[in-house]
């Protein structure tokens, strides 16, 4: 078994094991030692559902290598650092905690995402953001620093989605190319840094001014990122003033009326 | 201007020699049927569904209700429900919005089936006075056993013992093959789910919660319940995964297979707002599919990742609706993981669904289970997985069926709410039930009593428990077991040769 250190941070190598007995060795530990604070994974290579459940706040489980789907599923507390890319749904359905992800995120990034926080320093796939909820103090934010596929923020229906559109060095990546952004939204905004065009929205979807007061809303969650990340003073208040695009529902209530009621 | 209403659908009639102007039936009607005019009791047919509310409270029975006998002209083609969709159609541009199950007149394959019955050989058991097994697991069953056998000690003796080695998966333990389906609170009034909560506790089954979220009310009752993950992902928490006694993944629904959910924002009010985990007030929204699901791999990885939040001590159901290739489907969720499948057929009930989905989609429930336990047969995983069937299960009998066309056990939803009052009106998506089953308004929920309400549920279940015990009993066979799958307990009347093929059974006579 592997030794806690007196740091309470222990290291678990990954490597040729199966997902099961991976994550059954990471609630060993928990489970074992109430009080650890650091699980360090080394040689992951597509093992999912790691962090998946977990209910502990302050454990941070550090993972070098690429974690498979589902990482941080259902969990509600631990903060998850991944030195790599992440196969798809990180943070899926997430209740609590936070993903920082230095490569880039698969498809369906923070699917069904109910809180916490996910900061991807690269890209992220299709359907990133979908479905993700807000209720009362529960509020799910998801910042990507590169920039996402279509259909970012389909069926969303609180939180916040930022898109940063820089290159690794910092600079602008150019306009955002994605399409169907915010298609079906009922809740919540998205902002994206630069000019982003009526066609490349969804149905639901509507650009709304970007004032001041969400610049305030969303400068947190950028100080935040690059922190996590290690960014530059000037690269961050570059990213703070810059101009962003802020997209929201139209309605509450998109599809109200579709429907005929079969009363005679 | 075109004048485009559609006739009253029924004509209310108060006879004036017994009112006595007691007004309950203004009160009762939560569709605005009757208001008081001086000494006179004044009727709005139109706004009338038949629910028979007013005719069942009226201390004297004043209240007659009629289809309305209003002339059309007759075309075999264009039938009177052709035309007035049309009408309501061509006013509105609006698809139409239907509840509970497909009324177009598809054959009921249940009515087509009888049973078997021992005369002189193989005598038949009297379940009154002998015992009758009734109970069933669901959940994973292994493929073989193995043992270890030692040797232990005892009184000085040496004895070899056979001990399990084999890991056995966590099963549901049904004391009756009857459970309730899944319906969502959202959908329903928080008084049904508490009664039907309480019921099947009572009978030692389970029901489930819908896509809703499981209320605090509901949890003493926890396990007892099984809770669903459905596309919307609405009220689902680690607290919520745990609680319950097994965990379904809804994919799909015979009301509506293919399509996603929509709670309206009317109906989502403060309490069912922290059940499904939304601010109030705003539509619930359940995506057509999964979009973490778009292959039989990612269904399995969703199970499994289900399997893992609950360290594996939960058993994980898929359900679908049953479509034409559900046999090959079903194969794919048993190679999952998954402990059972639930096969919801076309007549399945729903709270709202598109009408055009209601009545053309799917195939019936009867023709799913046989082809679902033949391919799980073939492919030799039947005994591996349970199969959970439903949709448009009336009574004992239509159980009985299932059974021994190869389910493991069912589920009823329309049945249930008719024992708590519900007289399949079927305007369930207007939030208006004056039973107070299908409806959030707190006036209307007051009037279902939860204790009578429960009572009458758990009545239901333990008279077709009876009557099932009865009919094994007659023939002559003395568990569940024996009948599941045992297709040569059926025949058919009046079905085709490839009917009867679909089904695996032979026609009566052979």
């Amino acid at each position: 078994m592997e030794k806690v250190k007196e740091n309470m941070e222990v290291i678990l190598d990954a490597k040729d094991l199966e997902y099961r007995e991976l994550n059954e060795k990471i609630h060993k530990i928990l489970n074992e030692n109430p009080n650890v604070k650091k699980i360090i994974l080394k040689n992951v290579l597509g093992q999912r559902f790691i962090g998946n459940g977990i209910q502990k706040k302050g454990l941070i489980i550090e993972i070098y290598g690429v974690p498979g789907g589902d990482l941080g599923m259902f969990m509600n507390g631990p903060t998850i650092i991944v030195h790599g890319n992440t196969d798809h749904a990180p943070g899926n359905t997430m209740d609590d905690g936070k993903i920082i992800i230095h490569g880039s995120g698969g498809d369906v990034t923070g699917h069904s995402m109910r809180g916490g926080k996910i900061f991807v320093r690269g890209n992220v796939g299709y359907r990133s953001g979908i479905h993700m909820k807000e209720y009362k103090d529960k509020f799910p934010v998801l910042v990507v620093g590169r920039t996402a596929k279509d259909f970012l923020g389909e069926y969303m229906a609180g939180g916040i989605i930022v898109v940063l559109n820089i290159d690794n060095k910092g600079n602008d990546l150019g306009k955002i190319k994605g399409k169907m952004i915010g298609t079906g939204i009922h809740g919540g905004s998205i902002y994206i840094r630069g000019k982003i065009d009526e066609s490349q929205l969804g149905v639901a979807a509507d650009i709304k001014e970007f004032t001041e007061e969400d610049r305030k809303r969303i400068t947190p969650y950028i100080e935040e990122f690059c922190k996590e990340f290690g960014l530059s003073d000037e690269l961050k208040n570059k990213l703070i003033n810059s101009e962003y695009t802020k997209i929201a529902p139209i309605s509450k209530r998109p599809f109200g009326k579709l429907y005929t009621p079969d009363l005679r | 201007m075109i004048p485009s209403t559609v006739p009253p659908k029924y004509r209310v009639e108060v006879n004036p020699d017994r009112c006595m102007l007691c007004e309950r039936c203004v009160k009762e009607c939560s569709w605005g049927v009757y208001r008081r005019e001086g000494n006179k009791i004044i009727t709005y047919s139109n706004r009338c569904g038949a629910c028979q509310r007013c005719v069942s409270m009226c201390p004297r029975d004043a209240i007659t209700i009629h289809e309305n006998p209003i002339c059309w002209r007759e075309h075999p083609l264009w039938t009177k429900e052709a035309r007035e969709d049309i009408i309501n159609q061509s006013r509105t541009g609006c698809i139409l919005l239907s509840g509970m199950g497909n009324a177009k007149e598809y054959p009921i394959y249940y009515d087509k089936i009888v049973l078997d019955a021992c005369q002189v050989t193989n005598p038949s058991i009297d379940p009154l006075r002998e015992p009758m097994e009734l109970r069933t697991y669901i959940g994973k069953k292994p493929k073989k056993l193995e043992f270890d056998f030692v040797e232990e000690e005892i009184d000085g003796k040496r004895i070899k013992k056979a001990k399990l080695k084999t890991k056995i998966a966590p099963n549901l333990k049904l004391e009756t093959p009857i459970m309730i389906a899944h319906m969502s609170y959202g959908a329903l009034s928080l008084n049904a789910h508490k009664a039907m909560a309480k019921a099947v506790k009572e009978c030692g089954t389970f029901m489930g919660t819908g896509e809703g979220g499981l209320h605090k009310a509901l949890y003493p009752y926890a396990d007892h319940i099984i809770t669903q993950i459905a596309s919307g992902r609405f009220g689902v928490n680690e607290d919520y995964l745990s609680k319950g006694a097994a965990i379904e993944i809804k994919i799909g629904q015979g009301a509506k297979p293919g399509i996603g959910g929509h709670l309206p924002g009317e109906k989502v009010s403060a309490e069912v707002s922290m059940t499904r985990m939304i601010p109030e007030g705003s539509d619930a929204i359940s995506p057509a599919p999964h979009h973490d699901i778009y292959s039989i791999e990612d269904l399995a990885q969703l199970v499994r990742s289900l399997k893992e939040a609950t360290r594996w001590k939960v058993p994980i159901f898929v359900k679908i609706a049953a479509v034409h290739n559900v046999a090959a489907i079903a194969n794919g969720i048993a190679t999952s993981d998954a402990d059972a499948v639930v096969i919801d057929g076309f007549k399945g009930g729903t709270g709202a669904a598109p009408k055009v989905f209601r009545d053309n989609v799917g195939i019936p429930i009867e023709m799913a289970i046989a082809a679902v336990d033949k391919r799980l047969r073939d492919e030799g995983v039947r005994n591996e997985i349970s199969i959970i069937a439903s949709g448009g299960i009336r009574n004992s009998a239509d159980v009985f069926k299932s059974i021994a066309l190869g389910a493991d056990a069912v589920y009823i939803g329309t049945a249930a709410m008719i024992a708590m009052g519900c007289r399949v009106c079927g305007r369930c998506y207007t939030g208006q039930c004056a039973w107070g089953i299908a409806t959030q308004k707190p006036e209307l929920v007051n009037r279902l009593d939860v204790e009578e309400a429960s009572k009458r549920v758990a009545n239901l279940i333990k008279a077709w428990t009876l009557e099932i015990k009865e009919l094994l009993g007659a023939a002559g066979i003395n568990s569940i077991e024996s009948l599941r799958g045992n297709r040569d307990r059926l025949r058919g009347v009046g079905l085709n040769e490839v009917e009867l093929k679909a089904l695996g059974i032979k026609h009566a006579g052979l």
